[in-house]
């Protein structure tokens, strides 16, 4: 059953202490983009994609997909991954230790479920992805393929190879969504390389493009909605989240600092502090 | 000694368009991709029989390798097909990360390998990608002889579980191994017994090593000659057997020195049986313009290279 915006907000302030949590045990990760993507990955695996986390396969048939491009962002990845049942929420506590399933980055070498594709060198992602598109409409598979890649990542010329073959292909079962958090590792993305106008650029390229605010429930259940809708129109489409980075610490957010950096003990409990307990617990 | 009779020039490449034509009736789940190379992969057959199996990706071989990981994860057998540097070299990272580390049952298929590429010259011309391949964890690593053996090394990737990178070349060369010898992965062929020298080649360099068999021959000496089918997983046991009765190596291949053949050969004898062993290879070098038949000779790649190796070898025994 659909969750209402009320649940939505606490599911997502629910994984948002998980990912401050389980970087701080680890002592290191990437908090700054799990926690812009963390609202509208929240709606996707709550409300959108249709999956079975029970009856989970690699090969995804008969199911909606996900693939996660911008691979570093794992913090928010494996906590939506447990809370949905793909793994025992208990897990995450594995986070970056030795012979945990729960890698840095997203392997497939353990087996991990939920996890289609390894990833972490940026930009093959979305390549991936329309791979599993074209699966799917060569095998008459009606569900679709969602993929989240960030904005710095766009810097990478695959994404644009991607791109093109996706439109190419018609893979109109195909949902890109990027994490536009205007940060990256060395600065902003406007000062590192540029990121010019996304908007523009994907709509030149072709795709179906949809820009909503990434931390705004309703906004982005309309922005799923469009998304649906497109189906049938022979264009993918790519959802122009606009997040701020670190969003929910007010120390984390809105910079570059925390793109992949631990927070320590006290900090950790200050973030607990703002973000408040919910009644789903934590790890 | 073991008579191969050439029957009539073929390109390998052409041999691996007839094993993925013969793969894809088998098996509804293969596919082929490329990079704008429909033509020179001879995929034409394929695309033609199979329109909606074939995919094409225009000159982006990094997506290429990423969508490939993609429908194999959905449960496809891609083979995706280019230039043997672009296949490699370009999408190192993508073939690391989507395919070898993302255990993906991705099919490389790299043609134009080597300096018999020809007239296109050294950035067409890779010696490197052996040793790239090789150093994947868990890729399997095939070079084919001729025309036969490509087919049937095609047939067999398409049925294995896993990533293979699938090494071929561009010019006619002689065919001369059996029509419909199935290939084994992993098995190394012994093409002719002997007990004086083990000449040990893959590729096009398994022809040029008969060859240069039937001259030590003339000279009195009897030469042994392996072709290595399978670079990566070595069959260390034939090559042991052989070399525990020849006492002396010829290693020959259309490839550098680093990461080829010769260092695997060399690597396995140094732990289980040293010997005395001569190298034929591309040295530290670039391709360049030329014929392929020159650049065999330019490179010393040729029988006439391998027979001298043979005797200096032998006096190093």
């Amino acid at each position: 059953m659909a969750k209402s915006i009320e649940e939505l907000r606490q599911f997502s302030t629910q994984v948002r202490r998980d990912i401050v949590r389980m970087v701080t045990l680890a002592g290191c990760g990437h908090p700054g983009g799990s926690m812009s993507s963390a609202d509208f990955l929240t709606a996707l695996y709550c409300n959108e994609m249709k999956h079975d986390p029970a009856s989970w396969k690699r090969d995804g048939k008969g199911q909606d997909m996900f693939v996660l491009s911008a691979g570093h962002v794992t913090p928010v990845y494996y906590s939506l991954l447990a809370r949905c049942g793909y793994f025992p929420v208990e897990e995450l506590a594995t986070f970056r230790q030795f012979g945990a399933r729960l890698q840095g980055h997203p392997s497939v070498q353990k087996g991990l479920p939920g996890v289609y594709q390894a990833s972490g060198s940026l930009g093959q992602g979305l390549s991936v992805a329309a791979g599993l598109a074209l699966a799917k409409k060569l095998d008459g598979d009606p569900e679709r393929v969602f993929v989240m890649c960030g904005d710095g990542e766009s810097e990478e010329g695959q994404i644009w190879e991607a791109g093109m073959f996706a439109v190419h292909h018609k893979l109109d079962n195909l949902v890109a969504m990027t994490d536009w958090n205007g940060q990256q590792i060395d600065g902003t993305v406007a000062s590192v390389a540029g990121e010019g106008d996304l908007e523009a650029k994907w709509k030149a390229w072709d795709w179906n493009v949809i820009v909503a605010d990434g931390h705004d429930f309703a906004a982005i259940a309309e922005a799923f909605a469009a998304a649906r809708a497109n189906k049938g129109s022979g264009k993918p489409t790519m959802i122009l989240f606009k997040t701020d980075m670190g969003h929910g610490v007010d120390f984390m957010a809105g910079t570059c600092k925390w793109h992949g950096k631990a927070p320590n003990a006290e900090q950790c409990a200050e973030a607990m502090k703002q973000l408040g307990e919910t009644p789903l617990g934590d790890f | 000694m073991s008579k191969y009779i050439d029957t009539g020039k073929k390109d390998t490449r052409s041999g691996f368009g007839a094993g993925l034509l013969e793969a894809g009736r088998k098996n509804p789940q293969v596919l082929a991709l490329t990079a704008d190379l429909k033509g020179s992969l001879k995929m034409d057959a394929f695309a033609a029989e199979f329109p909606d199996r074939f995919i094409q990706c225009g000159i982006a071989e990094a997506n290429m390798v990423g969508a490939a990981a993609g429908l194999a994860i959905a449960g496809k057998i891609p083979f995706i097909g280019s230039f043997a540097e672009f296949v490699t070299g370009r999408v190192y990272d993508q073939l690391r990360q989507a395919v070898a580390y993302g255990k993906t049952n991705v099919k490389i298929a790299s043609s134009h390998a080597g300096v018999t590429l020809g007239e296109d010259g050294a950035t067409h011309q890779t010696m490197e990608d052996i040793a790239l391949m090789r150093a994947l964890p868990g890729m399997v690593v095939l070079n084919p002889c001729d025309y036969n053996q490509t087919k049937a090394a095609t047939l067999a990737a398409a049925e294995y579980d896993g990533p293979v990178y699938l090494r071929f070349g561009r010019p006619g060369v002689p065919n001369f191994t059996p029509e419909d010898q199935p290939f084994e992965i992993g098995k190394a062929l012994v093409m002719n017994e002997g007990k004086d020298v083990t000449l040990i080649a893959t590729g096009h360099l398994v022809w040029e090593s008969l060859q240069a068999a039937e001259a030590l021959e003339a000279e009195g000496i009897c030469a042994e000659v392996i072709d290595i089918t399978t670079l990566k997983p070595l069959d260390e046991e034939t090559i042991l057997a052989s070399v525990l009765k020849t006492k002396a190596v010829v290693v020959a291949e259309e490839h550098n020195m680093a990461g080829g053949l010769g260092e695997a050969v060399a690597g396995l004898l140094g732990r289980a049986l040293p010997t005395p062993v001569e190298f034929i290879n591309g040295g530290d070098r670039f391709g360049q313009t030329g014929t392929p038949s020159a650049l065999l000779k330019a490179y010393g790649l040729d029988a006439a290279h391998i027979v001298e190796a043979a005797q200096k070898v032998l006096t190093r025994k």
